[in-house]
């Protein structure tokens, strides 16, 4: 189904919610507002002429001159062979988003890496903790201004220069 | 011995009047059978598991981060790391993104040299996926026979790019050196030499009544869970639905060959169980002997590499492209902001959602099995953590 | 070792110390201490081209039953408290063979937030093999001169006051 045609039906069914534009490319981008990113997604996975049955990826961008963070899904359908990508900025002091794991179940794990790497919190998700950085962490590596930490249990991450003698 | 996920209230009520505990089990981070460093902690009845919860991390290099310090040209060694096991389409990956950011066309030469290399790398990684999973149920000897072919193919891409297993062959626009002398004639004869092995190993395990009882029946993943858990490669075929980047979305010059995608057919067992995902890598190795015959004796003159500047600076936006690594596809996802380095770098991979979907399927299976479930779901710790 | 002429009933004198050195240094077994792309090429360094068991090195699931552990490939943060808890859980004596740019400092994950630079950082470390990973015959050679270093070991002292190993 043609991209345009799908932006169309969303922004008849949504109006607002859905931006006008359509940046169209391979994976043509639509803005969405990211309080409602759910409606959006279900209409997408649920009705039969559209039916993104699957969520191709999740990231987070970090746009600190613009103070905003952007989390972008690509969707694809498998059975129409059609795809989409949605974008939602949040504001960067707070982003929350609400959780689409209950759609996807691949979201699950995906959102728990946006959190552990960019901070961007999803609410109602069912397992919020930290995926890749252990545990104890202080602070969200892939932020613009992250600042590493001196040491982490004891182990120095500074090292001198191997080439002085 | 009996592989069915069982029934944990059919047994609880046999069990009567004897108490039992849950245990909780810690397999790893340093463990012989998960796939590099992965962690799961095993809540189980006896042998039975109740779940499976996987902790991961324990190899996160950061590259993500890394890319926005080294810039499109320097990040190139960066994404061998990503996949170790087949790194000549984690390089094409990443010089697929940046020219599809910048509109670069890369000549036809190259796309070749390109396809042979990821073909080779293909073959490489499901030969060690084939020998681990045989290592795990028990069965040793494949696993020396792969690292044996794996040995030729090592000695042939060396010959190539000069490593023998973090590649950094490609470049933006290209490959970094063209074909050697010579090395067309000895392709072709490892490729004889290697084709009627497949059916050599096949008979040797693949038909074998123990392996297939192991495999049978374990860990069934139906297609619409599999879709939804965005499974992909090998492990979505084995499901039964027909996809393949390199079929479905063509890029660089596989439009120009002939090829089969194999799919699960549920012929030990029921569709979409472990043995279906093994037995669609051992017909993948086939196809992909087919892809490079093919290359190899229609590859055209020209360069192998476009023109790009030293310093890369692709105009502002963001581009995601998918490549049909040994694992799945593999999405790349490249910001730009019209500087020299990338402004945010993220690479889904195929392990990322196998090890996500291993806590849904270790509910009734036994520990045993859940070695042959990573096994045959083909999850490499690198790309998990990246 | 010195053998005297070649006597059919072939007498052989040697120090104890070589001796013990001898067998101890061809039996090393190595633990599977796999962490990321040098484990690939330990594997291969284990397999049938530069086989590893010709010296006596098989390859050992557990810390309990092993004496040399082989870091190969990037240490993490995470991962650099758990190989702490594995070194200490090996017998003794024990050597640590560094394999790798990752495992020696850090190697081109020294940009990292996450990595450990090298892992010399958490345990001390008998043999660097640099490589990025090292090809089988440079991993072979850390091999060798482990076992050089192992010949070196003098554990038969007089006094039984003082270390017993004066490497």
């Amino acid at each position: 189904m043609d991209i345009a045609e799908i932006h169309r039906r969303l922004r008849e069914r949504l109006g607002n919610i859905v931006s006008p534009e359509l940046k169209v490319a391979d994976w043509s981008l639509c803005d969405v507002k990211p309080q409602s990113i759910v409606e959006v997604c279900a209409i997408l996975r649920d009705e039969p002429e559209l039916a993104f049955d699957c969520l191709s990826n999740l990231s987070g961008v970090d746009r600190k001159n613009d103070d905003t963070i952007e989390v972008y899904y690509h969707l694809f359908s498998y059975r129409h062979r059609h795809r989409i990508a949605l974008r939602a900025a949040t504001p960067r002091p707070d982003p929350v988003l609400p959780t689409v794991s209950h759609l996807w179940p691949i979201a699950n794990w995906l959102e728990r890496e946006a959190f552990d790497l960019l901070g961007v919190n999803f609410t109602d998700h069912p397992d919020m903790r930290r995926i890749l950085m252990p545990e104890d962490w202080v602070g969200h590596p892939l932020r613009k201004d992250f600042v590493e930490p001196e040491e982490y249990h004891g182990i120095s991450t500074r090292r001198e220069s191997l080439l002085k003698l | 011995m009996s592989t069915n996920a069982i029934d944990l209230d059919v047994l609880r009520e046999t069990r009567e009047g004897i108490e039992t505990e849950e245990m909780t089990l810690n397999m790893g981070p340093q463990h012989p059978s998960t796939h590099g460093v992965l962690r799961f902690v095993v809540k189980a009845d006896g042998e039975i598991m109740r779940r499976a919860i996987p902790d991961i991390g324990y190899l996160h290099r950061s590259i993500e981060k890394i890319a926005e310090k080294v810039g499109y040209h320097g990040f190139m060694p960066y994404t061998d790391r990503v996949d170790y096991v087949s790194a000549m389409q984690c390089n094409q990956g990443w010089a697929m993104a940046c020219e599809k950011l910048a509109g670069i066309e890369v000549p036809r030469r190259g796309e070749y040299c390109r396809v042979i290399a990821c073909e080779f790398g293909r073959l490489a990684s499901h030969l060690l996926s084939v020998g681990a999973t045989g290592m795990d149920i028990g069965a040793v000897t494949p696993f020396t026979h792969a690292i044996r072919e794996r040995e030729y193919i090592n000695d042939i891409l060396e010959e190539l790019c000069g490593a023998r297993l973090t590649f950094n062959y490609m470049r933006i626009g290209g490959c970094a050196w063209d074909l050697p002398p010579g090395f067309t004639k000895r392709a072709i004869a490892y490729l004889d030499r290697f084709e009627p092995l497949i059916d050599e190993y096949n008979e040797l395990i693949s038909f074998n009544k123990i392996y297939v009882e192991r495999l049978a029946n374990v860990a069934v993943v139906s297609q619409e869970m599999a879709i939804a858990w965005n499974l992909v490669g090998p492990n979505l075929r084995g499901s039964g639905l027909k996809y393949d980047v390199r079929k479905d979305e063509p890029y660089s010059a596989y439009p120009e060959f002939e090829f089969d995608v194999p799919v699960g057919t549920g012929e030990r067992g029921t569709l979409g169980d472990s043995y279906d995902r093994y037995m669609v890598r051992m017909r993948e190795m086939k196809e992909s002997c087919k892809i490079l015959r093919q290359a190899l004796a229609g590859i055209p003159e020209g360069p192998v590499v476009a023109k790009v500047a030293r310093t890369f600076k692709p105009p502002a936006g963001d581009a995601y492209v998918r490549v049909e690594a040994s694992r799945g596809d593999m999405g790349w996802f490249v910001v730009s902001d019209g500087s020299a380095f990338p402004y945010r770098v993220h690479i889904r991979t195929g392990s990322f959602a196998a090890m996500a979907i291993i806590e849904e399927l270790s509910k009734g299976l036994m520990i045993a099995d859940l070695v042959a479930v990573i096994a045959t779901l083909d999850i490499v710790a690198p790309e998990v953590d990246r | 070792m010195s053998l005297i002429n070649s006597v059919p009933e072939s007498l052989v004198t040697a120090k104890l110390d070589e001796v013990l050195n001898w067998t101890r240094k061809s039996s090393v077994w190595y633990m599977l201490f796999g962490l990321a792309c040098c484990a690939i090429e330990m594997m291969q360094t284990g397999g049938p081209r530069s086989d590893l068991d010709r010296f006596g090195a098989v390859p050992r699931a557990t810390p309990r039953v092993s004496d040399l552990i082989i870091v190969s490939g990037t240490l993490t943060l995470k991962m650099a408290l758990r190989t702490k808890l594995l070194y200490e859980q090996m017998p003794d004596p024990k050597y640590v063979i560094s394999m790798g740019s990752c495992a020696n400092c850090g190697g081109l994950f020294q940009l990292a937030y996450s990595v450990c630079d090298g892992v010399d950082k958490v345990i001390p470390v008998d043999v660097y093999v640099p490589g990025c990973p090292p090809r089988p015959e440079a991993l072979t050679e850390g091999l060798l001169k482990l076992q050089d270093k192992i010949s070196q070991e003098r554990w038969l002292v007089r006094d039984p006051g003082t270390d017993s190993a004066a490497a």
